[in-house]
């Protein structure tokens, strides 16, 4: 596995410079920037429609910023398209599901490792030598540490369409680490989950960045799971960031509950008494 | 039978048969397309041989429509293109058949990955339309450029010939036809296997995700397009050795329609379906015509009052696929299989 513990002094690996995102005239980002630490998990939280997503968006390459530049270890990757992306390390998962519902568990994962394979379309006609090495290594590979890890072996010949929302979820962040992720950000990971799916699924993400050494980068409504997971939190309100710091910190903060929970008498009460709950 | 089959290495359980009564089996019908020419008459030979040409052509149109998402309904001109070059290559170069087959394969997936760059813009019925374009197009180019092809006229050409013999027959014809099919066959399995198959997969399942995944859209998308076509050019140059005489006519958009129609009856998605397709539609309307004369000696009309209901039969079957049978002929195959899945243990 790779280096953790003293990687989390060393230049963040994802830079946000000042990123602005418009969609005619309405203002999805503003002036948006951030760093993720290596070897940490950053959570990005906001009321719906703060630009969580959007953000995901741009740094993964689906929209050009009109201003702004992002950074992925060191490199300016702003103008780099989404493919290019995959193959040095970047790693995402969506809100609603995006696997590819005609294959099977086993084939989405492998489709994880596309970018890092080197078949070529003659080569594949044949499958002899290097193309069937390099299936059989994969396969060995995903078997061993990624269906393995994430407990899925018992469908790994099923067809994805047919599995329930949460162990879609979990093929989806097989997937994304098939990729050989330096970062994954993860979209609502356990969105629409029950308590106990919820728990499972913090207890990989937990696991993905201690034994894999992968940095994280999660949006998440579910507030006890950030909380609870998070080392850094960055709070977003109408596309841009109102707070930052661990999440102890974060919870205090009274822009964050203002956006949350709304200003005035009404909303100052509710933040009394949510303070307090969280405080016992 | 498919019990016993544990498998204790990871190559095992991607190899395309699985277990040694699978093995058995395929054995058996690979027997059974060897002898066959040796017990069945001209009229048969034919038949299989026009079976082994839309086996070719069907699968690749499996690849790009029932595979990569992207509906071509250009194919049969792509096969002409392949017919037209194997016929030119033979008659003014004097190629031999095994060099002017892939000849023609490699000058249809050319042609065909130009006209699938519209598919990066355009999906679904849009680029459907821009392939029958494809279609119109090279229709025109056969009957107008008369120096290669011959014009509306057509050309013909000298058998194919092999360590002296003149390959006239189709029980001759058999022999190359039947193992390109295969060929081809095997081709589109190994690919299902590999990261080629499965990022055009991807793009038809869900294009962005495909894309995050780092597959290159345009590259795969032609790809599948140049590979399509290469089916469609050999199926074409087997074609022309086969009938010996093309005309534009052969390569008409209803071909093209006759393909697609093919891959939905035997199964969008699976190669298997593509051969099922390519079988069924090849033999059931001969069928229909061999029951139709079968009842002369009782209705001397039969043929006469039947042939238009033939028609009707045939395209009534094809709707029924559609609506009590979507997923094609492959899925009864599937059934079957499982049915026998544990005999004789339990049935």
């Amino acid at each position: 596995m790779i280096e953790e513990a003293d990687a989390r002094v060393d230049a963040p690996i994802l830079q946000v410079e000042a990123i602005s995102l418009a969609f005619g005239g309405l203002n999805a980002l503003r002036n948006v920037s951030l760093d993720v630490v290596p070897g940490c998990i950053t959570a990005l939280v906001g009321p719906n429609g703060a630009g969580k997503t959007s953000l995901f968006n741009a740094i993964s390459g689906f929209y050009r910023p009109q201003s702004g530049r992002v950074f992925f270890e060191g490199r300016d990757i702003t103008r780099l398209s989404a493919p290019p992306r995959a193959k040095i390390g970047l790693a995402r998962t969506f809100q609603n599901i995006a696997l590819f519902r005609g294959l099977t568990v086993l084939d989405n994962i492998k489709l994880g490792r596309h970018a890092h394979l080197r078949t070529s379309l003659v080569e594949a006609l044949f499958y002899y030598g290097r193309p069937q090495r390099e299936e059989i290594e994969l396969r060995a590979e995903i078997e061993q540490r990624i269906i393995d890890f994430l407990e899925i072996d018992h469908i790994r010949h099923a067809p994805v369409g047919a599995l329930p929302y949460g162990l879609q979820k979990r093929v989806e962040l097989a997937r994304a680490l098939a990729m050989k992720p330096r970062l994954l950000m993860l979209d609502e990971p356990v969105a629409g989950m029950n308590r106990e799916e919820t728990e499972d699924m913090a207890r990989f993400i937990l696991d993905v960045r201690d034994e894999w050494g992968v940095t994280i980068l999660i949006v998440e409504h579910d507030m006890r799971l950030v909380m609870d997971i998070s080392d850094h939190v960055i709070v977003l309100n109408f596309g841009e960031v109102i707070a930052r710091g661990v999440p102890a910190e974060v919870q205090k903060n009274e822009e964050v509950a203002k956006a949350y929970l709304g200003s005035g008498e009404i909303g100052s009460q509710v933040r009394q008494s949510v303070t307090e709950m969280a405080a016992s | 039978m498919r019990i016993g089959s544990a498998k204790q290495t990871y190559a095992a359980d991607e190899a395309i048969f699985k277990t040694d009564v699978q093995r058995l089996w395929f054995g058996l019908l690979a027997l059974a397309l060897i002898l066959f020419p040796f017990v069945s008459s001209d009229y048969w030979q034919l038949l299989a041989c026009l079976i082994a040409v839309n086996v070719i052509a069907a699968t690749g149109v499996m690849i790009l429509t029932g595979f990569t998402g992207l509906v071509s309904l250009g194919h049969a001109a792509f096969m002409g293109v392949g017919a037209y070059t194997a016929a030119y290559l033979s008659n003014h170069l004097a190629l031999p058949f095994w060099l002017s087959i892939p000849a023609g394969g490699f000058a249809a997936a050319a042609v065909g990955a130009v006209f699938g760059i519209p598919s990066l813009r355009v999906k679904g019925l849009y680029l459907a339309l821009t392939t029958i374009a494809a279609s119109f197009i090279l229709q025109s180019i056969f009957f107008n450029w008369t120096a290669v092809t011959g014009g509306a006229r057509g050309l013909t050409i000298e058998p194919a010939s092999m360590f002296g013999h003149l390959l006239v027959t189709p029980g001759a014809i058999y022999w190359i036809a039947m193992p390109i099919a295969a060929l081809s066959v095997w081709w589109a399995r190994n690919l299902l296997r590999t990261r080629v198959g499965r990022a055009f997969i991807a793009i038809r399942d869900r294009d962005v995700s495909a894309e995050l995944l780092g597959i290159d859209l345009l590259r795969y998308k032609l790809m599948s397009f140049a590979l399509a076509s290469f089916y469609a050019g050999m199926a074409g140059a087997v074609w022309v050795y086969l009938f010996r005489v093309i005309t534009p006519e052969s390569f008409r958009l209803i071909e093209s329609i006759f393909f697609v129609a093919a891959i939905i009856v035997g199964g969008l998605g699976s190669v298997r379906g593509a051969i099922f397709g390519a079988v069924f539609m090849t033999l059931v309307p001969e069928l229909l015509k061999i029951g139709a004369s079968d009842l002369a000696p009782y209705w001397p009309d039969a043929v006469k009052l039947l042939s238009p209901v033939r028609t009707i039969v045939f395209g009534a079957l094809i709707v029924g696929f559609l609506m009590f049978e979507p997923l094609g002929l492959n899925e009864i195959w599937l059934r079957i299989r499982q049915r026998f899945a544990l005999w004789p243990f339990r049935t």
